[in-house]
This record gives C-alpha cells, structure tokens and sequence, in this order.
C-alpha cells in the first residue's frame, strides 16, 4: 500500500532546499554519492521524506526506488521525522524480562503510532532500542536526555502528561 | 587470451580465461542448475542454487560469478553439494505460497522445476513466518504477487539495468525484503511504462500479465457480438513454442487455424495496418522533410516507449510520429471501414488483439484511441493468454492444418512481417520512403544495415541527392542513449526507429517465457527474428504500398496517406509526464 502521504506534513524551507542542492551538486559525479547525500541529507532535514528524496532522484538522476531502497536498508535512515520529544525504550534483554515489551505497547497505544514514527502534531516520536547501560534501573525508557526506570504501565500516562 | 586448464568432477577441461566456473562446466557438457542468474542482466550470485566445491576453498561458491583459475579441482554434484541446493529450495518454500495447482506457471516455473530436479517436495519443511505481502493489481498490464517471490531480482536487474527505468527494487531488510517501488507505491502511480520485461524473466509466478482470456471466451460466446481477432507479426514467431515447437519455428497457419477453430468471427492480421502504418509514416517523413517540420522522426508503434519518451523526454513528444501504432489503426479501420463494408455497427464488434506485448494493454485505454466513438481495440491479450485460451479449449495446436487468414484485413506484404524486430519498421518504411521520393523501383528491398540485434544500429542512405541518416534502437536503455546523443548534438538523424524491448517486439514481454538456462545460451531475439525475416523474403509483395488491400483501402475509403479522414482513424496525440510525480 502506498506510503507517499502517510505521516507527518512535509515543512521544509527554501533554505534547506538549497542546502540540499548544493550538497548534491558536489558529490552527484562521483562514485558511490548516494550514501553520504543521504548521510547530509537526514543531517540537513532530520529525516528522508519522499519529498526530499524525490529532490535527490531529480537532482542525480537515480531513480527514486534505488534512493528508497537504501534508505530502508540502513538503519541510521529514518523516513519519520522525530518529535520534540524522542521517547526511546529499552527492548534489550534486562529490560525486556522487566516487562519493557509492555511498557511499549502502552506507548504505542496512547501515542497511536509505532516504533519509528512521530504523532501528527510533531510533539512525541517513539524508538525502541537496545540497552542504555541502566539495566539496574530496569525497565528503562528515555524521552530525549531524561531517563525513567522500574516502569510500571500505570507509570505512563503520568509521565506523557509532563511534556 | 590462454585457455585456463582446470578439473570438473575429476575430468581435465580447459575454458577461456575469465570464464566463470558454471561457463567453464557448460563447455564440458555438465550443467550447473541457476535460478538468479541470467546471462550479462543479472550476474550476483543471490540464490546459492548453483553452488559447487572448490578445491581449497573454505566454503561451497556460487558458479555463476566465480572466475576459474588454472589448476583449479572443482566437484558439481556431491552429496555435499546437492544437500546445500536442496536446502536452499526447502528455505526458498519456506517463505512460497505453494499453490502450484492453480498457478499460472505451473510446468513452466523454474523454482518448481528445480525441486522436481532435485527432490524436494512442498512438505513445509521450514514453515514459519511469512512475508506479508498484497497483491499489487495497479497497472493496466500486469499483477505483482510477492507471495511467489524469491528474490531473485530478476525483475529489478531487467527494469534498472536494460531499461533504464528503474521503478521496482528490493525495500527493506533481512526478512523484511520485499520488491516493490518506493514508499510502497503502486505500479500504476511510477513511471513503470508497461514493457513487461519483468515478467518475461520472471523465474515464477510472482508477475503475470493481467489475464482477459476469460473476457474473450464471454464475448465469442455472446451471439450479438461480432469477435474479430488480429495477431501481430511477432507472435507466430514464438507461439509454437507453448506447445513444444523449438524457438524459431513459424506457425502461422496453425495460429489462424487456433483461432478459428477458438470461434472467432474473423481472423485478421495486424500486418495489415503495418503496412498501413508505413503509408502513413512514410507520408509523414517525407512532409517533415520537405516542409520543415521536427527532425529526426521517430517511431511510434511501440507503446513501452512512448509511454517512456513521456517519462523520460517529454520535450521529444513533437518528434514522435502521429502515427497510431498497428494495433490501434487496426481497430480504428476494423470499426468504420470494415464496419461499413459488413453492414456492422461498430458497438457491436468485439476487437480483441493479440501482441507480444503488454504495453499494449495499456495503450488500448489510452486517449484518443477511440476514433468511431468505441475504443479501437477492446481487449489486448499478450501470446501467452492466446496458448492459455487454445489449451483450455481443447484445441490440439500441433495436429491443426494450416489456414489462411481472411480478407481484406488479412492481406500483407513482407515489409509488414518484419515490424517485430528491431529494425524492421525502419527497412519497411524505407522501401517505401525511397521509393516515393525517387518514383522509381528499388534495384533491392534489403535494407542490411539496420538489421540484426544489436543495440544501436545506424545507417546512412543516399536518395533523390539527399543523405538520410537513420539511427534504431532497441531496449529503453539504449533508447536513452541513443537519445541523449541526439540531445547534446554528437549525432543527427532525420529518421530514429525505437522498440521498447530488447530486440524489438519478438522479445516482448508478453510472449513465451524461456526458462534462465536457455536465455543464457541461446539469442532467443534473432532466433525468433529470423522467421520474419525468412517470411518476408518468402512474400511476393514486399513493399507496402503495393499491399492491394491497402491501395483499395485508400482508394475508396481514405483518399490519400495524411487526408483529413486518415488522419481522424489513424494519428494520436502525446502527453508530457514526469519521472516522480508525488
């Protein structure tokens, strides 16, 4: 099912557009440019939306599925932007056993999106991820610098309504 | 360079330097089994089914891609060997949706084949998980059924790297890998042009065309309508070869005897409006040339690539002939022409083609298609549904005499035949392009030069104190190429023959699927290109202008090539498209 409209509206600036081109402009003839525009591109936009990598199709000349493709191969692309508010929770093994899994799902379920994506008004992005060296602590989740351990799920709807 | 000495299965063989072990193997008369790999296309070594051991080498390697080297010992069949190929395909099934019965590959699939080969059944032996996967029925012309993927990335080879195009790719990662178009796109909403190039090296039943058979059986058995059918050249080309006739062979006669014998009304030839696409074109290219108008020309009867010149080169669009392409003239002179002289309203013709091509399925529901107020053509079915629709009616195809087609729409000249191969249109167009100029008789109707597969071909004539230069290509890729010269001024034509697919239309994406290992040795384009070429050799009347169905056609019907009526029935017009519209 098609994607292309899915998400968080498109808010990019002419100033980021011409960043981006001149970004393109430099590396489009040499071998192997695709990674790093897509490396200065998620820098420059904070994520890869269809806008943008449709700009890089038209620029360089690959087609948009080859952008897409390698976009969706390597983990340190996102196609969702993040929120103000970047929640990531620990789904590694200490964590998990502590009923981290849960913990997510709670999440998920308040927020109304999954792992990767971001709500619609921009406000909260979820990640889950692996260890973040506080397994005496868990279950552990962070929202953006701030670390909340020995979660329970009742402990959720609390913590979303400080931010 | 030297021959490398090495051993296969403990004989001594010698094979060229630089050949890989799977060509090495094939030159000793052992056949190493392949299912990714197809012959300079798709050379990656994905799918592990041709793994062999190696001699030193710390795991079984894929053939397909390793280089031999001299004194190299290398063993095709152990038990080692056939165990991990077994293995690979019980993986392979893992994630298949095994519904081999109803499949439309079923005896003709070369994952079932190899299993068969191989011994291994569909006991599930590695049942798990399952890809999701949706069935992706967007485009006008084909189905994507990932559920019978295997990766082998066939498709995305032939899209991205012969075309040029691009549109499908492997999205995601590790079981998650899917091939798809970007942000989940459906076909229909990229800039696919419909070639169906993907299909014809489909090693499953993951792509197909969209099938109408059923459409057509429901129209011959409707009595209130009139079925007409039309066949293009190059299906009697490869037809034979659904029903175990070797690449090559012309069936002609038992084709027209198929489908009368399938019911329908009258049988008719797109070789007809070949040659009427030629009075036409060739009209047309001798009044740019003498009146000033867009120069080079170039051809249009091949719907992948006008749809691609749409994508691709949409400020090329005015140098696209007018020209409505064989099928559609076919349909447009079937409903007002033929309509009239039967005393049949044309509401109630049912005019069902038949193309090597799928392309063709979406230019049927193009604009401007319609010239009587009905669409031109009404079904478009590709060679394949054809066999599908003789072996579901119980029609023995090898025990058919030969038959004749019926008059007038039947009636063709040699120059027509040769449309299905790459060069074709340009030679039938210059026998008639010359010959109008000079007003006399060509000394011979060979037009060599432009003849043969290779990709690009170009050709200088001297007529009437004028030097035309001619450029053909075929595949999309090559298209491009060609193009972009023509963009930045390196080359100058007056007149550019273009056919989507490689080849030209006798390697179609809708005709006869030929298994990996066959395509990998054998040209199956100059093979089939070869019974046009004999055909039209064979034919009396060569030339299209001397088709007298044609002449009697303009005579008392259209008047001249490019009247006001001729030009109503038989021209089109484009529309400018963008590669990523979003």
């Amino acid at each position: 099912m098609s994607q292309k409209k899915e998400g968080v509206r498109f808010s990019g600036t002419p100033e980021q557009e011409a960043e981006l081109k001149k970004v393109i402009a430099e590396l489009k003839d040499t071998k192997g440019a695709l990674m790093p525009i897509l490396q200065k591109a998620q820098d420059i936009y904070g994520y890869l939306p269809i806008e943008v990598q449709t700009m890089i199709s038209d620029e360089t000349g690959i087609p948009l599925e080859k952008i897409y493709g390698v976009s969706t191969f390597y983990s340190q692309f996102s196609l969702q932007p993040k929120g103000q508010y970047r929640i990531s929770v620990c789904l590694g093994t200490a964590c998990y056993v502590k009923g981290s899994g849960e913990i997510f799902k709670k999440l998920e379920e308040i927020l109304g999106i999954t792992n990767g994506q971001c709500t619609p008004d921009g406000k909260f992005s979820l990640d889950s991820c692996r260890c973040v060296g506080a397994c005496g602590l868990a279950p552990v989740m962070m929202i953006n610098d701030e670390v909340y351990g020995r979660l329970t799920v009742d402990d959720i709807p609390g913590i979303l309504a400080k931010y | 360079m030297a021959d490398i000495t090495l051993k296969i299965n403990g004989r001594t063989v010698t094979a060229p330097a630089g050949s890989t072990i799977l060509e090495a193997a094939r030159l000793a008369h052992i056949e190493i089994p392949t299912l990714c790999f197809l012959k300079e296309i798709n050379e990656i070594g994905a799918c592990r089914i041709c793994v062999v051991k190696v001699k030193g080498a710390r795991s079984l390697v894929a053939s397909c891609v390793y280089p031999v080297n001299e004194g190299m010992e290398v063993w095709t069949n152990t038990p080692e060997v056939l165990e991990s190929r077994k293995k690979t395909l019980q993986l392979l099934l893992s994630n298949h949706d095994r519904k081999c019965l109803s499949c439309v590959r079923s005896a003709n699939c070369e994952l079932q084949a190899l299993c068969r080969e191989l011994g291994v059944d569909d006991e599930g032996f590695y049942d798990g998980s399952r890809t999701p996967s949706e069935i992706d029925a967007s485009a006008a012309h084909m189905i994507r059924d990932n559920s019978k993927c295997i990766l082998c990335r066939r498709c995305v080879a032939v899209c991205e790297n012969v075309q040029g195009i691009g549109v499908i790719g492997p999205n995601h990662r590790g079981f998650s890998t899917a091939i798809g178009s970007a942000f989940g796109m459906d076909l229909g909403e990229t800039s696919c042009v419909s070639c169906g190039q993907c299909i014809a090296v489909c090693p499953t039943g993951a792509l197909q065309e969209k099938d109408f058979t059923g459409q057509v059986f429901d129209a011959i058995a409707d009595p209130n309508k009139h079925v007409i059918v039309q066949t293009a050249p190059a299906v009697r080309a490869a037809l034979g070869e659904e029903f175990g006739y070797p690449i090559g062979t012309n069936v002609e006669g038992k084709m027209v005897a198929a489908l009368r014998a399938l019911g329908f009304d009258k049988v008719f030839d797109t070789d007809f409006s070949a040659d009427l696409t030629i009075m036409e074109e060739a009209h047309e290219f001798l009044d740019r040339v003498k009146n000033g108008g867009t120069l080079p020309l170039i051809t249009s009867c091949s719907p992948g690539w006008i749809k691609y010149c749409e994508h691709y080169f949409p400020d090329m669009t005015e140098n696209l002939s007018s020209c409505k392409s064989p099928q559609q003239m076919f349909g447009a002179i079937a409903k007002s022409y033929y309509a009239e002289k039967a005393g049949i309203d044309p509401k109630d013709i049912v005019c069902v083609s038949v193309m090597p091509c799928t392309a063709k399925k979406f230019e049927i529901g193009r604009d401007n298609q319609a010239a009587n107020g009905v669409p031109d053509v009404d079904i478009a079915l590709t060679t394949r549904e054809l066999a599908r629709m003789i072996r579901k009616a119980g029609i023995k195809f090898t025990t058919l005499p030969d038959e004749a087609y019926d008059e007038p729409l039947g009636l063709s000249t040699g120059a027509a035949t040769i449309f299905g191969a790459t060069g074709g249109v340009m030679e039938a167009a210059l026998r008639t392009a010359v010959e109008t100029l000079t007003g006399e008789e060509l000394p011979s109707v060979d037009f060599t030069e432009v003849r043969g597969i290779a990709g690009i071909k170009e050709a200088t004539y001297h007529v009437a104190g004028m030097d035309v230069k001619v450029a053909v290509a075929s595949g999309l890729g090559n298209a491009r190429e060609l193009l972009n010269r023509v963009k930045s001024g390196e080359a100058e034509y007056h007149f550019i023959e273009i056919m989507g697919c490689p080849g030209g239309c006798v390697n179609g994406g809708g005709q006869p699927q030929q298994p990996g290992p066959i395509r990998n040795t054998v040209d199956i384009r100059a093979l089939r290109a070869k019974v046009l070429y004999d055909s039209d050799k064979a034919n009396t009347i060569r030339k299209s202008h001397e088709n007298p169905a044609i002449k009697e056609l303009y005579a008392t019907y259209l008047g001249e090539p490019g009247s006001s009526r001729a030009h109503h029935l038989l021209h089109t017009t484009y529309v400018k498209r963008r590669i990523n519209e979003i």
